[in-house]
């Protein structure tokens, strides 16, 4: 299924639609950005996997902290590099995309979330979170005293069965009492 | 944080694994979910429908493990795919056998599914179209780039009041002012019967006559008086009583009495509406804080910001707010360490302080009073001094009404300090005080107004009102709701021009003492929204006596929005302490609420109090506006009417209340029963997952005193649960690689048991 063909067959168009969130125009502007990603020789040949470092070369995820786990999360290469192919890009666009249901949304902002990708965020992903959110140098970060503290409260909120762990059906539960989730989570191109 | 004794950990602290442990539903139902990407073949049962929020064990319990899964297809539930996180891959193969399936099904099911399938998606185009018509879609994209979702809620506020305000005034125009237009063309007769004999009616025109001076043109056009006055814009032009068209009559009073209501009744329900989506949860569920951790961690992050910059002051915030909020439980907990004497002081000190604002409030509003009345003596007796005095005191209520609102927040934010809240506390309450200042003032300037108009000379009011002094009271007070409306929009535009971008330029370019003590201008969102919802409240309350007041106030807003994204990226950066989207949301709505609540109050007692002046307008013939609506019904036929008299009788208002009040009884019964259930389940769940630890430790405990699984060293940990090798095969196949075996101290010896012998049920 030739993708990077420099127009998108209507057939392949409506396929898109169907099985993503994204409008017709959001596809379009979708393949015109990662074909702007892709060199000459690549443009034509089909599937071709874009590295995560050009992928991070958009504004859109140029300046997120979590700009490696999407790319990781979102792939679906043999060798977990990261890298990315049209159909992966447009996987991404979908499920931050405005009409993504909350659903989609939890599932994969706990899948970025897991740092260890083991399946529960655990402390240590909790931690890599919060140090993600208050920027990585030294004056930025809570001291260990306040760290402590915070993930305390988390889990205190967020853990139902008291493992020390938020699971999946846990994370879901207290995104869906979460007000700000949808707003904040979405990236429009 | 229980210390969990069941999982051994390497000298690194990590948790290995169990193989045993790996095998049970739940467990696997979470390394399942996760790699259901990979292998595609299992519906996920969604834990938001499932309605105990366990993980899900008790579902898993008649599905297999296997590598290959059978397909598990509920006809009944079809959800469209694009609602399954998987890879696209997956997608389209899920698509190809539903395809395949479907052609199998009886040709009913399969025209039923492509007719659902297509309703969809033309459902969707629908929604992309009506979405693209959305107005300023790429400005308030690259203000929610630049600066994230908190600010976007203000301009996204001010699109939806754009939109209210466009509706009323399409509302007002259709049913009150397009009939009078085009009655000639259509051959309608005009009918307006006043009393021309009596004393009441007399109405001077103040239209200028002779050689009238430009600057007077201004000063109409600000004041809405003089050639103004005799326009649609004003009430006292609308001479008309019925319109009389070759087959129906129109009842312009009565339409223009229902569409007031109308309109306020649409402004509530938009509004209602609008607030529902977003905080319909938080009401149900028992946060008592709207800000928790969880909130800020998880959807703490904007990813729409784009620019470098707001994501570095983006990180910066959300520092500053976990800090906050870290110590504000800490100071949570010295709050409740106070001895009584510090708490006697403590409220002492408050009291004072709440009687010093009530003083100064009450020195605002008599201040407010004072001018009002000065101003109103001003016009009447038609004193001129020259063109700017006389333009300052027909805006002298605006102007202090203008300044009060101005001085009053920082008073109190000064004395707020004083009064040892906590932090988020202390923002919430003095935004309240500011709210009722603001919203206040306009009751008060509509009151001082009323006492003139009702306040005759003599005793009693022969026609119910002032007829010397105000002729037509409702363009009075319709003209006194348009100066404030020019004069808020004209200090908006000033307050930018002249305060903010020199404030901007002194703090670039000097260095002084000065600049770094004022600092960059911030984005303050409440007070922005206080100003808006401000000229929205005079709107609402303006659009009875100033029909095309709406028309006005569209425009305003439109240019107000330019106006502030300019003032937004030229001048301001972000607050230190930010606004999150959603308490933002519920916040303006919420005071939108109480605006539209203080709107209805004075409208109503002018509609239903207030005699209506004999001298213009529509209602003239009747003692009150109201009175319109009874006489209406009474000339409808015999059946209709009985109906809508039985709808307003004491009977079934009492029987409808009694009725309202056991529906809410019943419903905050059903609340508290869910909440009480809500509370054992999560009791249950947290003794259900100390029981499995219990049972694993004793089983692992029995094993590993059995002779037979010492005998098999298996490199047994699966790369533990913390490996992110994991590929499909290894899952389930009997030898797992591992990372860790050297690193045991005990080691981990169970005899390995296939998977589908042992834990499933």
């Amino acid at each position: 299924m030739g993708t990077t063909a420099s127009q998108l067959g209507k057939e392949l168009l409506s396929e898109y639609q169907e099985l993503t969130f994204l409008t017709k125009q959001e596809i379009l502007l979708a393949h015109k950005r990662f074909s702007e990603l892709l060199t000459k020789d690549e443009k034509d040949l089909p599937n071709t996997k874009v590295s995560m470092e050009r992928i991070l070369t958009l504004p859109e995820l140029k300046s997120n902290p979590f700009r490696k786990r999407i790319c990781h999360v979102f792939s679906t290469s043999e060798q977990k590099d990261g890298s990315l192919t049209f159909e992966n890009f447009l996987d991404l666009l979908s499920a931050f995309s405005d009409s993504a249901t909350l659903e989609i949304k939890s599932h994969y902002a706990f899948r970025i979330f897991d740092f260890d990708d083991d399946g529960t965020l655990d402390r240590g992903d909790l931690e890599k979170l919060v140090n993600c959110l208050t920027g990585e140098t030294d004056d930025t970060r809570l001291t260990p005293e306040e760290m402590r503290q915070l993930i305390d409260n988390i889990l205190e909120e967020s853990d139902i069965d008291r493992d020390g762990t938020v699971n999946l059906s846990e994370f879901q539960h207290v995104i869906s009492r979460s007000p700000d989730f949808v707003s904040s989570f979405k990236i429009v191109l | 944080m229980e210390v969990d004794s069941v999982f051994y950990t390497d000298h690194s602290g990590r948790i290995t694994s169990n193989p045993l442990l790996d095998q049970l539903p739940s467990y696997q139902s979470l390394l399942y979910r996760r790699k259901s990407s990979a292998s595609g073949s299992k519906r996920r049962t969604s834990s938001s429908r499932s309605t105990s929020g366990s993980s899900g064990s008790g579902k898993w319990g008649v599905h297999t493990f296997h590598k290959n899964k059978d397909k598990h297809h509920n006809p009944v539930e079809e959800r469209p795919i694009r609602e399954w996180a998987k890879p696209m891959a997956e997608k389209r193969r899920d698509k190809a056998q539903r395809l395949e399936e479907a052609s199998k099904l009886s040709s009913w099911k399969q025209w039923r599914q492509s007719t659902q399938r297509t309703l969809r998606r033309l459902r969707d185009e629908a929604q992309e179209w009506l979405s693209s018509l959305k107005l300023w879609r790429a400005d308030i994209h690259q203000i929610e780039g630049m600066f994230g979702t908190g600010i976007l809620s203000y301009f996204s506020f001010l699109r939806f009041l754009v939109m209210l305000n466009l509706i009323i005034f399409l509302l007002m125009f259709s049913f009150v002012m397009l009939p009078i237009i085009i009655a000639p063309s259509a051959s309608g007769n005009i009918t307006f019967e006043i009393d021309y004999e009596s004393n009441c009616s007399k109405y001077p025109s103040s239209a200028r006559r002779g050689l009238v001076i430009f600057h007077e043109h201004i000063t109409d056009l600000l004041s809405g008086g003089g050639f103004l006055e005799q326009t649609y814009l004003f009430y006292g032009f609308y001479q008309v009583n019925q319109i009389h068209f070759p087959n129906i009559k129109y009842n312009l009073a009565l339409a223009y009495l229902m569409t007031t209501i109308a309109y306020l009744f649409l402004s509530l329900i938009w509004i209602v509406k609008r607030s529902a989506l977003g905080f319909k949860r938080n009401l149900v569920q028992d946060e008592d804080r709207f800000q928790s951790f969880c909130n800020k961690i998880f959807a703490g992050w904007d990813f729409c910001i784009t620019n470098e910059n707001a994501a570095s002051l983006k990180r910066s915030s959300l520092l500053y707010e976990l800090r906050t909020d870290l110590e504000e439980e800490r100071i949570k907990q010295k709050i409740a360490d106070r001895t009584r004497k510090e708490k006697c002081r403590i409220y002492l000190i408050r009291f004072i302080l709440n009687i010093f604002v009530i003083g100064v409030l009450a020195g605002c509003f008599y201040s407010i009073y004072v001018a009002t009345i000065f101003s109103q003596e001003a016009q009447l007796l038609n004193i001129k001094v020259n063109f700017i005095v006389d333009l300052m005191y027909e805006y002298l209520p605006s102007i202090v009404i203008t300044l009060a609102n101005f001085i009053t927040p920082l008073l109190f934010s000064v004395i707020i300090n004083f009064e040892d809240y906590s932090p988020a506390f202390e923002i919430r309450f003095t935004l309240m005080r500011c709210v009722f200042m603001r919203l206040t003032s306009i009751g008060v300037l509509l009151f001082s107004l009323w006492s003139q108009i009702t306040h005759c000379k003599d005793e009693t009011c022969i026609c119910g009102y002032n007829h010397e002094l105000y002729s037509c009271w409702e363009t009075r007070v319709g003209q006194e709701m348009y100066k404030l409306t020019v004069f808020d929009f004209i200090i908006i535009v000033a307050v930018t021009i002249f305060v903010e971008f020199p404030r901007k330029l002194i703090v670039r370019h000097c260095d002084c003492g000065l600049a770094k003590w004022w600092g960059q201008q911030e984005f303050s969102i409440p007070q922005n929204v206080l100003e808006i919802v401000y000229g929205q409240t005079i709107c609402w309350i303006g659009t009875f006596y100033c029909p095309m007041l709406p028309a006005i106030c569209t425009i305003k807003y439109f240019f107000i929005f330019y106006i502030k994204k300019v003032s937004l990226l030229k001048n301001c950066r972000p607050a230190t302490r930010p606004f999150r989207a959603s308490s933002s949301n519920f916040f303006f709505l919420a005071v939108l609420l109480i605006g539209l609540a203080l709107a209805c109050l004075p409208v109503s007692v002018s509609v239903a109090q207030i005699n209506c002046s004999q001298a213009c307008g529509p209602f003239v013939g009747y003692n009150t506006s109201w009175e319109v609506l009874p006489t209406a019904v009474s000339e409808l036929p015999t059946g209709v009417r009985s109906v809508i008299e039985a709808l307003s009788s004491e009977a079934f208002a009492v029987s409808f209340f009694v009725v309202t009040c056991l529906a809410m009884f019943y419903v905050i019964a059903l609340a508290g029963a869910h909440k009480k259930v809500i509370n054992q389940l999560r009791e249950q769940l947290v003794l259900e997952g100390r029981d499995k630890r219990f049972l694993i430790q004793k089983l692992s405990q029995a094993q590993r005193l059995s002779p037979t699984s010492q005998s098999q060293h298996r490199s047994s940990s699966n790369g533990n649960r913390n490996s992110s090798r994991m590929s499909p095969s290894d899952r389930m196949s009997p030898s797992y690689h591992t990372s860790f075996s050297n690193n045991f101290n005990e080691g981990l010896f169970l005899a390995h048991s296939p998977p589908d012998t042992s834990t499933h049920v």
